[in-house]
């Protein structure tokens, strides 16, 4: 890892909100405010890690585990009420507008183009919005018109764009500036899964460009895929920080062992492994390798019955950060 | 058991319910409080014009004004500002051919709808409006400007039967327009010059009775003086006895041929969605 | 590094913030005029309800004759002047008129990440060209009105004209930033505000003595409509005023306009940084 271009130390952020208040009612806050007790939520306790230069960060966490505070203290929206944060020697929401010149941020619900305009257009006034070297800018635009194959697509209004084709224009127009710094908040949201790897390739060859990266996300495969490191959050703590391996090593090293059979499943059972489901001509079992050897349990499934084929995954990374998120509230109980 | 510990969860249900519709009144609330302050800036320029100009400027006193203001802004919601959106965007996407398939009446559907929705919109803001103007107002020393009872109680019976016409004809107005978007597919004209036409015609930028003798007659015959205006005057006394009766039967005149060509677009219009295939 | 270029390769003086403001302008009249019917017909209708508007101000001085000594044309100089005004003002400032559905789902997330000044890229989020109807008919009658109210015309008068023109403009402005600096802590625009902006239009529109005190305290001091309007146009008039101002004070009264503008942008400032404490 070379220098930091991320630094943040026990940062701290509470919200105030209304005890009771589902949200959902639709009624204005203002009479909330004034009907409603409140009650302060903290959705960041301290929160401390570093980031280098050219890395690509998974952050991960459930709904309102602090994910969204942190990038949007990070791109200099939003001010902590404590600790520290610098990006690339800048606190972000000091120096507001020149920490955003350096960044750029790809929301996966929320577009960052103009919506009854053509794609170009869109890029254009962005050019003029970040005072950027005409020469500059079209070299720029034109590596990642190629980069993202959107020629095709620059002469088509926004509000015509599918999904997918949105999403590799909203890259373009978050790179248009060279950021130093991505962010990426849930890029594959509602893609096919075709749009969806084509995405990740792109975010992978992004990264190939020297552009740090912070990816966002509730899509587990994604960060499986392209984040050599992950940090997990959860109720305002960083709960992980380290690879994916890693991840799956401190949490639980169970695996999964899916068996076909060529009959019916009668009644199985083994004393060495949990049958998580047995039905059809399959059996799914789930074991602790360190309990009791790979090989062993093989051998003791194909001596009791008539295997036409197995098969050995890890734990689903999906079920690993459950496991995490409980717990964690275990804990907290 | 005691009584309030058996009376619990009714008081619970209602705070709860209470505290809900509060949250949602708010906005409305709000749009309230806008139109009180449009009534009092209307009555205070109109009270300038009064003092200023000769007494026999007009057989339409101040104090017959004063009414005629707080109800336009009382029944605003009653009246055809903007087509229902639900109903204009069917029409226009060609879904309503869907509607078809009902066994129903589109356009008493279409028609009862509309009214039973104007009406909730306008009731309580009605109540609300009645209260402020007709209480408030003389307790902080504004009696001149206060919303008076109506001139008798024939021009009351009266009243109520011309206004609920005004809220059908104005049904029959949107239906109308509703069921021309099947030619013009941009709503957008109606949208924009309907309000304009209604407003001044009904008489809320200023009573009709002010406006220019001739023009008022004229304004006077045409359906969007049945939407204000009338019911207004009839209130207030200005129409009264074989006249008022008169204005009575020319609203139910406007609306008999009004719901005649909605119901003659409506169907025309279907046939023509259908044959188009939607 | 390659990604560190971004800063060093910036325009500073090409790119300056009225020349971005006008780009964003012509982008969207671009956009606009893909829909060119609909625009047509936007702009008769806006046109529309300013005329039905006037309409009523004739009528009533038709029967009326005056209206606390003002006839027609020298009402018809107040209204044309707050029209010109305010429509010139709601198709520049649109952005703020139309805030509360930017800010609505995080929108002011977007204009937070983007490195220019707020103000600036609020304003150049929206423009009501179809107010050019509305403006082309107050500016019309704001002619007609100079042309029959008898002034006596000098070259202090001219400026003064010119003076009040903006000033109502700039007033109309910073209504529009104060209505949306509201919305940081309301989040939902309240119809309550068209007090504030439309019906500054309609009470502009007559002279202030029309008004009882304490709605003229609101015209004169709180949002300053009848300030900028009725001091200027009665000294344009040559008329004295009932309420015992000197006739200098309608020379200096426009500039209530820019203070007023400048605490709406104070008012702003202070609801982008609620905005960035609490994040919504």
């Amino acid at each position: 890892m070379s220098e930091p271009l991320i630094e943040v130390a026990g940062l701290t952020k509470r919200f105030r909100v209304s005890a009771g208040g589902s949200g959902t009612t639709g009624g204005s806050r203002t009479l909330r405010a004034l009907v409603a007790r409140r009650k302060v939520v903290t959705a960041l306790d301290e929160v401390s890690f570093r980031i280098g230069a050219g890395e690509l960060v998974g952050y991960i966490g459930p709904n309102g585990a602090g994910k969204s505070t942190t990038v949007k203290i990070l791109s200099g929206i939003l001010v902590p009420d404590a600790g520290r944060c610098v990006v690339a020697g800048r606190v972000p929401w000091r120096e507001r507008v020149a920490h955003v010149a350096t960044i750029g941020v790809v929301f996966g619900q929320r577009s960052q183009l103009w919506w009854d305009l053509p794609v170009i257009e869109s890029f254009d006034l962005l050019r003029d919005i970040y005072r950027l070297q005409p020469a500059a800018y079209r070299e720029t635009r034109d590596e990642l018109i190629e980069l993202l194959a959107i020629a095709p697509l620059l002469a088509v209004p926004v509000r015509q764009l599918s999904l997918g084709q949105r999403m590799r224009c909203e890259l373009a127009a978050a790179l248009l500036h060279r950021p130093r710094l991505l962010f990426l908040d849930e890029p594959t949201i509602g893609l096919d899964a075709v749009a969806k790897l084509a995405v990740r390739d792109i975010i992978r060859r992004l990264q190939g460009r020297g552009v740090t990266t912070i990816l966002t996300t509730h899509d587990l495969d994604d960060v499986e895929a392209l984040c050599p490191r992950v940090l997990v959050i959860g109720a305002g703590s960083i709960l992980f920080d380290g690879s994916v391996a890693d991840l799956r090593a401190g949490v639980d090293r169970e695996r999964i062992l899916t068996v076909d059979l060529e009959h019916e499943v009668g009644s199985f059972a083994t004393s060495s492994a949990t049958v998580v489901s047995a039905a059809g001509r399959r059996v799914v079992l789930r074991y602790d390798p360190t309990r009791i050897p790979t090989p062993r349990i093989i051998e003791e499934v194909a001596r009791d019955n008539d295997v036409r084929d197995l098969y050995i995954e890890p734990q689903p990374i999906d079920e690993l950060v459950a496991r995490l998120y409980r717990n964690l509230e275990l804990e907290e109980a | 058991m005691t009584l309030a510990l058996r009376l619990a969860p009714y008081r619970g249900v209602l705070r709860a319910r209470w505290r809900e519709t509060l949250q949602y009144r708010l906005a409305a609330l709000a749009g309230f409080g806008t139109q009180c302050y449009w009534g009092l800036l209307r009555l205070m320029i109109l009270a300038a014009f009064y003092q200023s100009g000769p007494a026999d400027a007009t057989d339409f006193s101040f104090a017959h004004a004063v009414p005629y203001v707080w109800l336009g802004q009382a029944l605003l919601s009653l009246f055809p500002f903007r087509l229902d959106a639900d109903l204009a965007d069917s029409v226009r996407t060609g879904s309503v051919a869907s509607e078809l398939l009902r066994p129903i009446d589109l356009y008493s559907y279409w028609f009862w709808r509309m009214a039973a929705w104007r009406l909730a919109q306008a009731a309580p803001r009605c109540l609300l409006m009645v209260v402020v103007a007709a209480v408030i107002l003389p307790l902080v020393g504004l009696d001149e400007w206060a919303l008076t009872g109506p001139a008798g109680g024939a021009a009351a019976g009266m009243y109520l039967l011309a206004t609920a016409l005004a809220l059908l004809l104005g049904v029959a107005v949107t239906a109308v327009l509703i069921s021309l978007m099947f030619w013009t597919v941009s709503s957008e004209g109606a949208r924009y010059i309907l309000p304009a036409i209604v407003w001044f015609g009904g008489g809320l930028v200023i009573p009709l009775p002010l406006l220019p003798d001739g023009l008022a007659a004229v304004l006077g015959y045409l359906p969007f003086a049945g939407l204000m205006d009338i019911p207004f005057r009839i209130y207030v006394g200005h129409l009264a006895g074989a006249e008022a009766l008169a204005r009575l039967a020319l609203q139910v005149g406007w609306l008999v041929l009004l719901v005649l060509l909605g119901r003659l677009l409506l169907a025309r219009g279907l046939r023509r969605v259908v044959i188009l295939g939607g | 590094m390659a990604a560190s270029r971004g800063t060093l390769r910036t325009v500073p003086m090409a790119s300056g913030a009225v020349w971005l403001y006008l780009r964003f302008a012509a982008t969207h009249f671009r956009a606009q005029m893909q829909y060119p019917g609909a625009l047509a017909l936007q702009i008769i209708g806006s046109a529309l309800f300013t005329a039905i508007e006037f309409a009523g101000v004739w009528a009533l001085l038709n029967r009326f004759g005056n209206v606390r000594g003002w006839e027609l044309a020298e009402v018809a100089v107040l209204y044309g002047l707050v029209m010109v005004g305010f429509s010139a003002a709601e198709a520049t400032g649109r952005g703020f008129d139309t805030f509360h559905r930017q800010v609505r789902g995080g929108g002011f997330d977007r204009v937070l990440l983007r490195p220019r000044h707020t103000v600036l890229q609020v304003a150049g989020a929206d423009f009501a060209f179809h107010r050019a109807g509305r403006w082309l008919h107050g500016a019309a009658i704001l002619v007609w009105g100079l042309c029959n109210a008898g002034i006596a015309w000098n070259p202090a008068r001219v400026i003064l004209l010119a003076e009040t023109i903006a000033g109502v403009t700039v007033l109309f402005l910073g209504v529009f930033v104060a209505v949306a600096a509201v919305t940081f802590w309301t989040v939902q625009s309240l119809e309550l505000f068209a007090i504030v902006s439309n019906g500054s239009v309609d009470a502009g529109s007559y002279p202030a003595t029309v008004y009882r005190r304490f709605m003229r305290h609101f015209l004169f001091y709180l949002v300053p409509i009848g300030t900028v309007t009725y001091f200027p146009v009665a000294a344009l008039l040559g008329r004295p005023d009932p309420l015992g101002t000197p006739p200098w004070f309608g020379w200096i009264a426009p500039a209530a306009a820019p203070l007023f503008l400048a605490a709406a942008l104070l008012l702003w400032r202070l609801g982008t940084r609620h905005y960035s404490s609490t994040g919504s």
